[in-house]
């Protein structure tokens, strides 16, 4: 059985077809990019796994377990952690409360207890504290915990996402160009956190289009075109594959080099 | 430090009555300290979870009117031929009753606000709030209507009756302490970072596994029983109840205090709280119409909105 | 039946003026995405200047409506650009609260100037009714009723056949594309404000010499308002306008057979039971949430 599996999706929005018969499964451990040009669906490919997009047919199922038609936190709380490809933050919040936040899923506070003031409610918020504080070091950003979120240089910004996401201990963790915007420096030390988060033991669906860093961090491929799968393989295989040079250089370059 | 000048001050506020000689002063002190738990209440769906709900009074008049009923006793045809009559109960049940009838309505309000957001939420809470005032203006069996409920009796512990202004004072100082204290654990636990994340950042709060649902029934809930609770503690104290108490005008009132003060601080709605309990009788003092004054509020909000945009808590903070 | 038709008839005759109240608000609010707090109070304004234009000093009726409504469109402009200008962008708690202060400096500003009494204004039609059959209608009404048509049609024209109103849309579909096109946002926001609210305060000035012009009168105006644009749909003229006649039957026949007591509260009922199962408002072209 396959860790995610997704069989024959399509959405359809606005008389649009986004995605098309997308038909390809994620190995546990392993970590597939799902390349394409802009506007292949691949961002659309995730709202629809994680339950943003409501999808028009097909089905998607993640460890057993038939993800139609369960709400974004229902989704999240079986261990499905997306992040979003435009910078997305609690902005008015310090880092630090960024990633308590991400916690969210890990407390076991009841509201009840909460109001009532019982002393497991404050012995689990200091431990929340303190495991905030060691995602933050994780990513390399303890010394911005007590800085606003907004504040934070952009590159930090996009790391501090990672950790919320990483808060909510994720079992797949799907994140939409992560270093989209970052300087090739920051993009390095990022692949070497990826190894790290891998490490961990997390499964990672990533969508990119640093082609770099995609062959270098990539076990498997999937290039989507116009919202369907055009190849599927190695980071060598699918570099050299036809239909993926014309996906993205066009028809000439194609002929020219193919 | 700072508890100690927050003890010093508890010390201070429960002094008062001892040395306040002028007793119409204490009795602008004790509403403006129910306005208070109210604008608390207000803050935690307003400030906190970000839910413009500008029917807030509903929930203080439902509060006011349901722990009245209850202490009174009432008969009503349900039917033209059923009638529900309910005995009197001793005021402290009664005022449960008002703050656990008040929850509940938080909660309908609470599931409405998932269909509906923003501008729309807006619109629906002021109609519920209407709605709520007109019924009680033309239900006049079960609410007297316009004449209104009145001999409503004081609140009594054993044999201590609550009727004269120092023990309401200090009542309406512990209930503030307690909701104070009860907002403040919420806000910073689990259940109130669930709020602000909902406020701040929807999509990405539900990505690490927040529940919109639940946190927004949570917010109103507590929100709304509060306010019933000052609504209740209202209605013991000046022992009378008409349908005037759904006044928008008090919404307003309340939306003020939280915005000038501070929307998402705690200390917001107390510093507004007492500017907006005491400007009143200042102006009053002063010898302003009452119309003259409500437009210099309405100035103010407006000024306010403009240069200290977060209120005056945060920006006494900064600078 | 002779009940039922009367009913039916009073009901269609303050349709037309439901609906301008509607038409105003929805404008502002699906264009500016401002809830205007403020148009119950340009309904109140329009009423209080044909009393004092009419009233005190004799002015002709005719002349007095048309520069009612002329007051009410600059009342409108100096409103946006005053007090909403500067908050362009800004989060919909702060124009919120704005609007909220201007209320109510608006609303106690008419009581300070006009006292709580409520005036009547004097109308130059017959006093008898028009009988009809088994129905009576007063002239006024029926005066009423055909000049809110006409608004209505001038405000339709004026959306779908001019440059500005080509603007309107463009704005209201999306503000940034607009923007990216060459459109004047500030402006397109200015004159739909003041549009909006020269149809409250014609509203205001039809219904003010057929009812009494009090203070507190924005307020009921208001909340009908909401209720319309909310049954209509957020931005459609066509459903504000519908709706300001299904409201207006709702109400009479609400009044009629239920209780008169409740008649206000039909607005805000059906307020809350649309926004329970149609969200969107019977008419609304797009899907938008919060």
């Amino acid at each position: 059985m396959s860790f995610l599996e997704i069989r024959h999706l399509s959405v359809t929005f606005g008389g649009l077809r986004a995605i098309e018969d997308l038909t390809f499964s994620v190995r546990e451990g392993e970590l597939l990019s799902l390349i394409g040009p802009n506007g292949a669906g691949k961002t659309t490919a995730f709202n629809a796994i994680t339950g943003y997009l409501a999808f028009s047919s097909g089905e998607v199922v993640f460890q057993g377990k038939n993800l139609k038609g369960l709400k974004t936190n229902q989704v999240a709380a079986l261990g499905l952690v997306r992040t979003f490809q435009k910078t997305s933050l609690f902005g008015g919040r310090t880092a630090l409360q960024n990633v308590l936040i991400g916690l969210h899923m890990r407390a076991r506070q009841t509201p009840l207890a909460i109001m009532l003031g019982l002393p497991y409610v404050g012995r689990e918020e200091r431990g929340l504290e303190i495991e905030a504080a060691k995602i933050l070091a994780f990513v390399g950003l303890e010394r911005r915990k007590a800085e606003t979120a907004h504040a934070l240089p952009y590159g930090e910004q996009r790391l501090l996402e990672v950790a919320i996401a990483l808060a909510a201990k994720p079992k797949l963790l799907m994140l939409d160009e992560p270093v989209s915007g970052m300087n090739p420096s920051e993009t390095a030390s990022f692949m070497a956190k990826l190894a790290e988060i891998r490490a961990l033991g997390v499964t990672v669906l990533l969508v990119e289009h640093d082609m770099k860093m995609v062959m270098g961090v990539s076990d498997r491929v999937v290039c989507l075109s116009q919202g369907r799968i055009i190849a599927e393989g190695s980071p060598a295989q699918i570099q050299r594959h036809p239909e993926v040079i014309k996906a993205y250089l066009g028809e000439k370059y194609a002929r020219a080099h193919g | 430090m700072k508890a100690a000048g927050v003890i010093a001050g508890l010390f201070f506020a429960a002094s008062v009555p001892l040395w306040l000689d002028n007793p119409y002063l204490l009795h602008v002190l004790i509403v403006t300290g129910i306005f208070i738990i109210a604008a608390m209440s207000l803050n935690l769906l307003l400030g906190y979870a970000g839910q413009l709900s500008l029917g807030h009074v509903a929930f203080f008049g439902i509060g006011a009117y349901a722990s009245a009923l209850a202490s009174l006793g009432f008969s009503v045809h349900l039917l033209p031929d059923t009638v529900l009559k309910v005995e009197a109960s001793p005021v402290w049940l009664s005022m449960l009753a008002g703050t656990v009838a008040a929850g509940m309505c938080g909660w309908f309000i609470g599931r409405v606000a998932f269909k509906v957001r923003g501008a729309y939420f807006v619109i629906v809470s002021i109609s519920f709030a209407e709605v709520a005032r007109l019924v009680a203006l033309n239900w006049v069996e079960l609410t007297q209507g316009p004449m209104a409920l009145n001999n409503i009796p004081p609140l009594a512990i054993s044999s201590f009756t609550f009727y004269k202004k120092p023990e309401n004072y200090w009542l309406v100082l512990a209930v503030g302490v307690v909701c104070f204290i009860l907002i403040q654990r919420l806000v910073n636990s689990k259940a109130g970072r669930a709020m602000v994340a909902l406020a701040e950042n929807e999509a990405l709060a539900t990505s690490i596994g927040v529940d919109v649902t639940r946190t927004l029934a949570l917010a109103t809930v507590v929100s709304a029983a509060m306010a019933g609770a000052a609504g209740a503690l209202y209605a013991h104290y000046v022992r009378i109840v008409d349908p005037d108490v759904f006044l928008f005008i008090y919404t307003v009132t309340m939306v003020i205090m939280v915005v000038t003060g501070g929307k998402g601080t705690l200390a917001g709605p107390v510093v507004g709280g007492i500017l907006f309990g005491l400007l009143p009788e200042a102006l009053r003092a002063a010898a302003i119409k009452p119309e003259a004054q409500w437009i210099a509020y309405g100035v103010l909000m407006v000024l306010v909105v403009y240069f200290l945009p977060r209120g005056i808590v945060p920006a006494l903070r900064r600078g | 039946m002779d009940q039922f038709l009367q009913h039916c008839l009073n009901a269609v005759m303050l349709g037309g003026t439901y609906a301008l109240l509607g038409i105003g608000l929805t404008l502002i609010f699906g264009i500016m995405k401002v809830v205007n707090f403020t148009h119950g109070e340009l309904y109140a304004f329009g009423a209080y200047m044909m009393y004092m234009l009419v009233m005190r000093t004799g002015m002709d009726f005719f002349a007095a409506l048309v520069l009612a409504i002329v007051l009410g469109v600059i009342l409108g402009a100096l409103l946006e650009l005053v007090l909403l200008r500067k908050l362009r962008g800004a989060d919909i708690d702060t124009t919120m609260l704005v609007m909220i202060g201007a209320w109510i400096a608006l609303q106690n500003t008419e009581q300070l100037a006009w006292t709580g009494v409520a005036v009547s204004i004097n109308n130059p039609f017959p006093a008898a009714p028009l009988v009809i059959g088994p129905v009576s209608v007063a002239w006024n009404r029926v005066f009423v009723f055909f000049t809110a048509i006409v608004l209505i049609f001038a405000t339709y024209a004026l959306i779908n056949h001019t440059k500005l109103g080509r603007a309107m849309r463009a704005t209201f579909q999306d503000s940034d594309t607009a923007a990216l096109m060459g459109v004047r946002i500030g402006n397109v926001n200015t004159a739909t404000f003041a549009i909006g609210s020269g149809l409250a305060a014609a509203a205001g000035a039809l219904l003010g010499p057929v009812f009494v012009a009090y203070p507190s009168m924005g307020d009921l105006a208001a909340e009908k308002a909401f209720a319309i644009v909310i049954l209509g749909g957020l931005g459609s003229i066509p459903g504000a306008t519908i709706g300001g006649f299904i409201l207006a039957f709702v109400e009479e026949l609400g009044a009629g057979y239920i209780s008169s007591g409740y008649r206000d509260a039909m607005g805000f009922l059906l307020i809350i039971v649309i926004l329970l199962f149609r969200p969107t408002g019977l008419f609304a072209r797009k899907e938008r949430i919060g």
